[in-house]
């Protein structure tokens, strides 16, 4: 086994620096070395998105990337959604709209939407399904997060979101 | 209930639990982490049938951070296996089911022979989990295939291999139940149709897989469990008697819960494993089910097969029913033969029909052990039901909506007994509701039948291929036999409630808090709730087969009568009132009509504490608290009507939902947001496995959907517009009007989808039988098919 490798990055603006073995996952550098439980396994295979997190800017599966592949990279975990006490907008709609129970899909879901609503100036409600359909939720059947995400997306765009082209 | 305050009851409250899950604040098992907390990797068969000769561990054992290797050999005279009945049954149950059972018990880790393709034979500890999954992959098994039994039909035949060595023929239970006459009534019946019916295995699959901790204190001798689970109480009680140690001593916790659907229901070899691996390294152990570990050996669910015979006459009105079915129960049982019974329970759902027989064996094979998920016998036997309707309503040429309604339990037939006995033992009896209702608003929901059948001509015409899939239900839900509540007011003035309900997702905290706050007349925010901790409840049962709401709120309630006795008793003390002059408001106890006069909960509670300072009457103890076990009379019985518009596209045969609207009626709703969520929830999951979700195995007993790129679970993109309404006909059997619903989403959709395809190509004379229903079954079907012209 070869020797555990330095680490630094950024994640949710803060300056970190940890140490991981070349095999370690992202995900569990995420969990178990910085201690950002918040992102969650659900599969460790990149079905499912439990694991979604931001790095540099777009979704990606923390459980197929490495941990030595984040060195100087900067990522956005569940974790760094909120202001503080104040939640993100995005946030705030997902309880609004139901589109939670378990909860344990609902960080890679968060992440997810994220990274469809910014990467994108405009979403029909057809991209926001396609677009969403690239994390796995058991318990809600998806109602309450097309709905949650539409909104969100219409606050971003300040616009209702409809229209069939896709700039993704 | 007190009238002071502005019920919480039928209120869409946000959810308490929403805050910390949405802020990656939740604790799940897999969030915990102790000093110097140790990992395990279990090492699972690969094969479906197989002697074990031999288990090397020595190479496992060298490797560097390996704390303990240790195979089935070492844990046979130390570790009793799992009872093969988790779930016990009345004696009333017994005498109306005939039932011969002998449900097979599970050793932990055999060290004789294998029976299932991820039966865990072996194990490592080690200091993490990259290091313990290294040695696992060093130990070295040496087995002797057998002869794999890789169905319940294939277990059937004569000289088939013995999956169990003392259950002859693999027959792990067998079930016998009949009403009227019973099948020999099928001989009077002017029409008999007979056909054979698949509902195909699938499972709960949760976004969190298993996980156990546990930790041991050497000080108390006592030992802390973290398992994902439904049922803390259960797993206490396994943990305690095959550890030998006094239940008190052993506590189990289930924190955030990521899904569980049943397939967390029941207590698993691993929940005792960590337990004693800490117990004897003295340090704290986690295991973490991978999603493959859990494809393999969390339990599988459904996989029935049915010959069925229905007689009936030239209107369509059934006489008699004939049952017969067999179960792939897989290797193990682990809660007997509950969901079979649930089969035969509930196969007429909500017809009156006057004679029927059952018969059912649970068939023992070299599958994954088969437990109740989200339905539990339910939507296996709707299915063969609601197909049944349709072929009948074929055969006479009658829309199979109005045999539906010719077949229904009218409202005026309420309470309406069945003639048979409910797994509680008590004879069923459904309790409220109006089925004909139900269905017909449902038909409203998707435009109205008549217009749809023009619609669906006029398609047709023009080659476009439209069908309506109906499937109706009834589902016993709140079952008992018991749940046990702990309500207390202590000096805060705050209502602590704890249950030994444990949530997965389904907004216990928020809906009990509701509860308790209408019983107390209290804010909600004045209700603290604490769930799935046995620490909290000596006696508890848990959160299966669409009980909680029923069986906790029973169980809030009695307690808080008896806490009640003692407010009013103190509180008259303090206000020289008469107890019976008194009321709850708002947190406080007053006297009617008397605004000025009352005395708060906090002032009670202090009142009531023991000491020189109390101002309790003579002969009222100290302190505001009672334990209650709510034992309910029987089931409550929820019930639905389903219809769904599918379209078929017959180039490729993709099946499109157009619209799927379920009428669901659970009695009176805690908290409606919730409940859309949980039908809703449950219906997506019946569409997965209506259409995507198979657990299929080859003829070597091999899983070939071991991971999600084959396992096809519904994604957003998947689900079709869905609308469920519901209706709120009170239950009469519990105080509040509740009946459960957590599980009824997933029953309909398999008939509902079948029939909708078997309609849409009536003109190819399709008939499915089978599910899941596959694209390249449709095509088949117009392929094979002559089109018969209309």
């Amino acid at each position: 086994m070869t020797a555990p490798r330095p680490i630094s990055l950024t994640v949710n603006g803060e300056r970190l620096k940890g140490e991981a073995l070349p095999r370690m996952l992202l995900v569990d550098f995420l969990r178990d070395v910085l201690g950002k439980t918040g992102t969650h396994v659900g599969c460790e295979h990149g079905v499912c998105g439990a694991c979604t997190v931001i790095v540099d800017g777009m979704a990606t599966r923390s459980c197929l990337m490495f941990a030595v592949q984040a060195q100087g990279v900067e990522i956005l975990t569940v974790e760094g959604l909120a202001d503080g006490e104040a939640l993100h907008p995005l946030q705030k709609l997902f309880s609004e709209h139901r589109a939670l129970q378990c909860g344990f899909c609902t960080p890679g879901m968060l992440m997810t939407a994220i990274d469809l609503v910014e990467n994108n100036n405009s979403l029909s409600e057809d991209d926001i399904k396609i677009g969403m359909s690239a994390a796995l939720c058991r318990c809600t059947g998806y109602e309450g997060i097309i709905k949650a995400v539409t909104s969100y997306a219409e606050q971003v765009y300040d616009k209702p979101a409809r229209g069939k082209e896709n700039n993704g | 209930m007190a009238d002071t305050m502005p019920s919480y009851i039928g209120r869409s409250v946000t959810r308490r639990e929403d805050n910390r899950l949405i802020m990656g604040e939740g604790s799940f098992v897999g969030d915990i982490k102790l000093e110097g907390m140790l990992h395990v990797a279990i090492v699972r068969s690969q094969l479906a049938h197989a002697s074990i000769e031999g288990v090397n561990l020595d190479a496992a054992r060298n490797v560097k951070g390996a704390v303990l290797a240790l195979s089935g050999a070492d844990l046979k005279d130390v570790l009793p296996p799992i009872s093969g009945m988790q779930v016990t049954a009345p004696k009333t149950w017994r005498d109306g089911m005939d039932p011969q059972i002998e449900i097979p018990d599970q050793a932990l880790m055999p060290y004789d022979k294998l029976r299932y393709v991820g039966e865990p034979y072996a194990l490592v500890v080690a200091e993490n989990r990259y290091i313990a999954e290294d040695a696992a992959e060093l130990i070295d098994g040496q087995f002797k295939p057998l002869s794999p039994v890789v169905s319940a039909e294939a277990a059937r035949v004569e000289g088939a291999a013995l999956v169990h060595e003392h259950l002859p023929g693999n027959v792990a239970a067998s079930l016998h139940a009949k009403t009227g006459e019973g099948a020999t009534a099928l001989e009077l019946a002017p029409h008999r149709l007979k056909r054979r019916y698949y509902h195909h295995r699938y499972a709960a699959m949760p976004m969190e897989c298993r996980g156990v901790i546990a930790e041991f204190d050497s000080r108390t001798g006592g030992i802390t469990v973290w398992s994902s689970t439904q049922v803390v109480h259960w797993v206490r009680r396994e943990v305690a008697n095959a550890l030998d140690m006094p239940e008190e001593r052993v506590r189990v916790i289930a924190p955030d819960v990521g899904g569980g659907f049943g397939g967390k229901g029941h207590v698993y070899p691993e929940d005792i494993l960590v337990a004693y691996l800490a117990k004897k390294l003295g340090r704290p152990v986690k295991w973490l089910e991978d999603r493959h570990e859990h494809l393999l050996n969390a339990a599988h669910s459904r996989d029935n097969l049915f010959d069925i015979e229905v007689g009936f006459d030239d209107e369509g009105k059934i006489s008699a029913i004939k049952n017969y079915f067999i179960v792939d129960s897989g290797a193990y049982s682990p809660v007997g033969a509950a969901i079979a019974g649930n089969s035969i329970a509930h196969f007429m759902g909500p017809y009156d029909i006057p004679h029927y027989e059952a018969d059912c064996k649970v068939m023992m094979t070299n599958r994954t052990p088969n437990a109740p998920y989200r339905g539990a016998g339910r939507p296996e036997v709707a299915f063969a039901m609601e197909r049944s309707i349709d072929l009948v309503a074929n055969e006479l040429g009658i829309d199979p909506a109005e045999v539906r309604f010719r077949n229904m339990i009218q409202p005026e037939q309420m309470p309406y007994a069945v003639g048979l006995p409910y797994r509680d033992g008590v004879m069923i009896e459904y309790d409220s509701g109006d089925y004909p209702e139900a269905l017909r608003k449902a038909l409203e929901g998707i435009g109205g039948l008549e217009a749809f059948r023009k619609r669906q001509k006029v398609a047709l015409a023009e080659g476009l291929y439209l069908g309506l899939g109906i499937g109706c239900y009834v589902e016993g839900t709140g079952i008992g036999p018991f749940e046990g509540a702990t309500v207390k007011i202590d000096s805060s003035g705050k209502v602590m409630v704890a249950t030994g309900a444990c949530p997965q997702g389904q907004g216990h905290e928020t809906a009990f808090a509701q509860v308790a706050a209408d019983i107390w007349g209290v804010k909600m925010e004045d209700v603290v709730v604490t769930l799935a901790d046995t620490s909290h409840v000596t006696m508890g049962y848990g959160t299966i087969a669409s009980r909680s709401a029923v069986t906790a709120s029973g169980a809030i309630q009695k307690s808080s009568d008896k806490v009640k006795e003692k407010v009013f008793a103190i509180a008259a003390n303090i206000l020289e009132a008469s107890e019976s002059d008194l009321e709850l408001r708002g947190g406080s106890v007053g006297v009617k009509g008397v605004p000025e006069m009352s005395v708060t909960l906090k002032e009670v509670a202090n009142a009531a504490q023991p000491g020189w300072m109390h101002q309790r009457p003579e002969g009222v103890d100290a302190g505001l608290e009672d334990t209650a076990y709510y034992e309910p009379p029987t089931v409550t019985w929820a019930y639905a009507a389903n219809a769904a518009i599918v379209e078929i596209e017959v180039e490729t045969g993709e099946i499109k939902i157009e619209k799927y609207v379920e009428v669901h009626d659970a009695g009176t709703l805690i908290n409606p947001g919730i409940a859309d969520g949980q039908v809703k929830g449950g219906l997506v999951q019946g569409i997965g496995g209506a259409l995507f979700e198979e657990l299929r195995y080859d003829e070597n007993g091999q899983l070939m959907t071991g991971s999600f790129i084959d396992y096809l679970l519904p994604t957003a993109s998947d689900v079709p517009p869905i609308d469920v309404i519901h209706s709120e006909t009170p239950s009469p059997r519990n105080a509040f009007g509740f009946k459960g619903l957590g599980e009824g989403g997933a029953i309909a959709p398999p008939a509902v989808v079948a029939n909708g395809v078997c309609d849409a190509l009536r003109p190819f004379g399709a008939e499915l039988n089978s599910t899941p229903v596959r694209a390249e079954e449709v095509l088949g079907i117009i392929e094979r098919g002559t089109r018969v012209s209309e």
